[in-house]
């Protein structure tokens, strides 16, 4: 048993020191602290809950600027009840948004107001009018975009936040923008945050960085909607097995007590 | 995992134990399998309350009417739940007729101002109560039956111009769904 | 078997009624109550029953999942987030299911592992053994059909470099393709079938595994001396004994397994699998699942044509070197038991063979960490650059030389001594009492 044990140990070992040598062309991102732990970093902060007052802003955020462009199709506005929004405040969130139904008994689309059962609206009315509005290529929807990309939350702050002007000798084709975040450095999307770009009701300054850190907190929980209630009930399954596990033990040794 | 329980009525191995007080060592193994039973019990939950109705089929739980366009002596079906809602427009004839009954002789008695809020206007799921078809008597070339209401023709419940059943197989009345007027001609149903 | 009622004598009478018309009780009773085992398993014995557990999770959150998805490229990939999103518990059930996969082959590599090391592929145990593989095969194909399901991404191009092997065959691999996708491309047609072979085999998993324990209980268990038990002091009653160590073993495997579905759902996962399947758009890096790791890179270490020495003349182009060879490393393991000459089982008592499983191990692992990189990666070493290609030829190489060589290891081999019985080092005595003269498997 210890030997094998030994043998298995060995083994991954060698890997494992093999491995950091390997010519990584992967970006690393700036970690930053998430008080929900990072949606993609695994066992990052067992306890984690959503900053409300972060997903408030980073949905006004997204709001205000994001959504021009970005499509949330997952989305419904039924769904910012999380975010600590009333019912009141959801309906009128949704009615602020016209949306096309239809057919009624005529045969005619329609225009109606929002409702909370309604998915966010979309900036463009399908995919190909968005790329034809954006030079060609669709902007992302953002529904999953946290868990979409490597890096998660923190690649979105890099993104938000890695906009400069282009190291001498890299040429920036037209229509580009540097972006020290983006693989490949050229991204089609022009700078979206500004300092002041948006005015927060709670009175937080919106700098570019604030604005990049509540928006990617808005984007982990669209991309994750049920962390808190996963971190939850994970602390009793957990607790649950260890508890459990405990008593085989006892009964394991109760059993075997006359064999060994 | 359960079959710890077993441990004290056979197996050959039990009951030559030798480590341990016997109670003590019955008592882990009780603990054992209750624990074990009870998380088990616990996971099943999770699985079965995964087939009730999801938070999107929730949120479109109710649904809003407007009554402006229909006339009197109309009726329109809407879709609610997945089920069609009779709404008639009831002429003084037909609330006439469905108030001047002897409730005491219905087979489910009802008076017809508690199966409608206001008196012109009935709301009712349009399934018969017998074995879930739906009663014709919407339009007005429908047969309607004798009592001037729906007519199932599955099986030949006949229905009044208050959803209340008259005659044939059908159990109870049309049932009434919640709803409530939001203004004067317009409902939310649900 | 007689007519008439069988003598049943439980006390229960309802049991006992039962029992005498249908013996299932008499059946669990001798097969899991009374059913002579080895006293000295260590814990590698657990995996087993808890493979058996992670097939019950996989078929049970597939069954509810199934209810709530929908097998259609406009619609599956929005069914899926419904579930994780809409549907009560269902980010729990999927996220139970997306990481029992990875559970279900962990718990089934330490169980076929454990095979090796310990000699349980040998007489009598063969087809034990090759029953053992039918099931991981199946758990392959159903796993690689499940990971298509989500549609997104890596799901497409998964399913599309995987189905693409097969027009390596000559003459008739184009038209196999097409026949799997029903259809020119992977879509419509594919996620269908994908959908409805997903939900069929795992029964036929199930049925295969109680084959493959019908086969366990004629032969009996293996275990760590790889002596054959001699008389009842060298066993004991599978229950209680194994019930709870098992119980225990398998409580705390799930503790594990519930870890990682609470607190790292998507550790095993991909980034790009939550992107919509766009058949347009390649990811720049596409992996399988992790545990095909090692077969996706022993496929990509065949970069060169086979052909006949100084004519010329190409016997295997390189693409279908690579499909060959991937088969072959499982296949291999079917003929395993006549590739081991060896009479003496446990690893323990085999030093050359110790060594060699070591070799295996780590080229398993090398393999596996070689096909999660990009296939122009390399590793650096001061100055020297050795691209990856290389090292996972050198672990492909390792991977069937380790099963190669088992003919000739048997041959040189000098096994260790034998102890005389199971009971023997267990109740004191020692190994050595039996005498010094390695005495091959007994009457097995």
């Amino acid at each position: 048993m210890r030997r094998l044990r030994s043998l298995i140990l060995a083994g991954l070992v060698a890997v494992a020191a093999a491995a950091p040598a390997v010519a990584s062309e992967e970006m690393e991102y700036p970690k930053n602290e998430w008080s929900h732990g990072a949606v993609t970093r695994g066992f990052s902060n067992i306890f984690g809950t959503f900053d409300r007052k972060a997903l408030q802003r980073g949905f006004q955020v997204y709001k205000e600027v994001c959504s021009a462009c970005h499509s949330m199709n997952l989305l419904s506005y039924r769904n910012l009840s999380a975010l600590g929004y009333n019912e009141a405040e959801i309906t009128a969130i949704a009615a602020g948004y016209d949306m096309t139904d239809g057919p009624n008994d005529e045969g005619e689309m329609f225009t109606r107001k929002g409702v909370p059962a309604d998915h966010f609206k979309a900036p463009f009315p399908n995919e190909k009018a968005a790329a034809a509005a954006n030079g060609g290529k669709a902007p992302p929807d953002l529904s999953l975009i946290v868990k979409a990309r490597k890096g998660g939350e923190d690649y979105i702050v890099a993104l938000m936040t890695g906009f400069e002007t282009a190291p001498a000798g890299f040429t920036v084709p037209s229509g580009g923008n540097y972006n020290k975040a983006f693989p490949g450095h050229v991204i089609a999307m022009p700078p979206p945050l500004s300092d002041g770009g948006v005015t927060f009701a709670d009175g937080t300054k919106a700098t570019v960085e604030q604005q990049a850190k509540d928006v990617a907190t808005f984007l982990a929980w669209a991309a994750e909607p049920n962390l808190e209630a996963r971190h939850q009930m994970g602390l009793k399954v957990m607790i649950f097995l260890i508890v459990l596990a405990g008593i085989l033990y006892a009964a394991k040794r109760a059993v075997w007590a006359d064999q060994h | 995992m359960a079959d710890t329980t077993q441990t004290a009525g056979h197996g050959p191995g039990s009951g030559s134990h030798s480590g341990g007080d016997p109670s003590r060592r019955d008592f882990i193994y009780l603990a054992a399998a209750a624990t074990g039973v009870v998380g088990a019990a616990v996971t099943v939950w999770p699985f079965i309350d995964s087939l009730n109705p999801a938070a999107d089929t929730l949120a479109l739980a109710s649904t809003d009417v407007d009554l402006a366009p229909v006339q009197v002596g109309q009726s329109i079906t809407v879709t609610w739940r997945g089920k069609p809602v009779f709404i008639r427009h009831r002429t003084p004839e037909e609330i006439k007729s469905a108030t001047d009954v002897n409730v005491s002789e219905l087979r489910d008695p009802q008076k017809d101002a508690d199966r409608a809020k206001k008196p012109e206007w009935l709301v009712v799921v349009g399934i018969c109560t017998h074995l879930g078809c739906i009663p014709l008597g919407q339009k007005n070339s429908d047969p309607r039956g004798e009592y001037g209401g729906w007519f199932c023709p599955c099986h030949g419940s006949v229905y009044d111009t208050s959803g209340r059943i008259r005659k044939g197989p059908a159990p109870r009345n049309l049932e009434v769904p919640g709803y409530a007027f939001k203004t004067d001609t317009s409902i939310r149903i649900g | 078997m007689a007519h008439g009622p069988a003598t049943s004598s439980f006390k229960n009478p309802v049991v006992n009624w039962l029992d005498q018309r249908l013996p299932i009780f008499t059946m669990i009773q001798k097969e899991y109550g009374v059913f002579p085992t080895p006293r000295n398993f260590n814990y590698f014995w657990n995996f087993g029953a808890i493979a058996m557990i992670m097939l019950v999770t996989m078929i049970v959150s597939g069954i509810v999942l199934a209810m709530h998805y929908t097998p259609n490229t406009n619609l599956a990939f929005n069914s899926v987030e419904r579930i994780m999103r809409d549907v009560n518990f269902g980010w729990l059930i999927r996220y139970i299911h997306m990481n029992g996969a990875s559970f279900f082959f962990i718990a089934v590599y330490i169980h076929i592992f454990r095979g090796l090391y310990y000699g349980s592929y040998k007489k009598p145990r063969e087809l034990l053994w090759m029953v053992g593989v039918v099931i991981f095969l199946l758990m392959m194909a159903t796993a690689f059909m499940g990971y298509v399901l989500p549609w997104g991404q890596m799901s497409f191009w998964g399913a599309t470099v995987i189905t693409n092997l097969f027009s390596a065959l000559p003459l008739v691999g184009q038209d196999i393709v097409t026949l799997l996708w029903g259809g020119f491309s992977v879509d419509n047609p594919t996620l269908n079938r994908f959908f409805a072979l997903h939900y069929l085999l795992p029964f036929v998993i199930a049925a295969v595994v109680f084959l493959h324990v019908a086969a366990l209980h004629v032969t009996g268990s293996n275990n760590p001396l790889g002596v054959e038990p001699k008389g009842p002091q060298d066993t004991l009653p599978f229950h209680p004994y194994y019930t709870v160590k098992d119980s225990f073993g398998t409580v705390v495997y799930l503790a594990i397994f519930a870890a990682f579905v609470f607190y790292a759902p998507n550790f095993f996962g991909e980034p790009d699998n939550y992107i919509q399947a766009n058949p347009m758009v390649t990811p720049p890096h596409i992996v399988p699942e992790w545990y095909f790791l090692p077969y996706y890179a022993i496929l990509r270490s065949i970069t060169f044509d086979i052909s006949i020495p100084f004519t010329g003349l190409k016997l295997i182009e390189a693409k279908l070197g690579g499909v060959i060879a991937m088969f072959g490393s499982i296949a291999i393991l079917f003929i395993l038991p006549w590739l081991d000459t060896s009479p003496v089982r446990s690893a323990r008592f085999r030093p050359i063979f110790k060594k060699g499983i070591l070799a295996f191990l780590v080229a398993f692992f090398l393999l596996m960490y070689v096909g999660a990189q990009t296939a122009d990666a390399a590793w650096h070493l001061g100055g020297l650059e050795i691209p990856l290609v290389y090292v996972g030829q050198l672990a492909t190489l390792v991977y069937f030389g380790f099963f190669l060589s088992l003919p000739f290891v048997g041959l040189i081999e000098k096994p260790l001594p034998l102890p005389a019985s199971i009971a023997k080092p267990v109740l004191g005595g020692g190994a050595s009492a039996a005498g010094a003269t390695a005495k091959p498997m007994e009457k097995a």
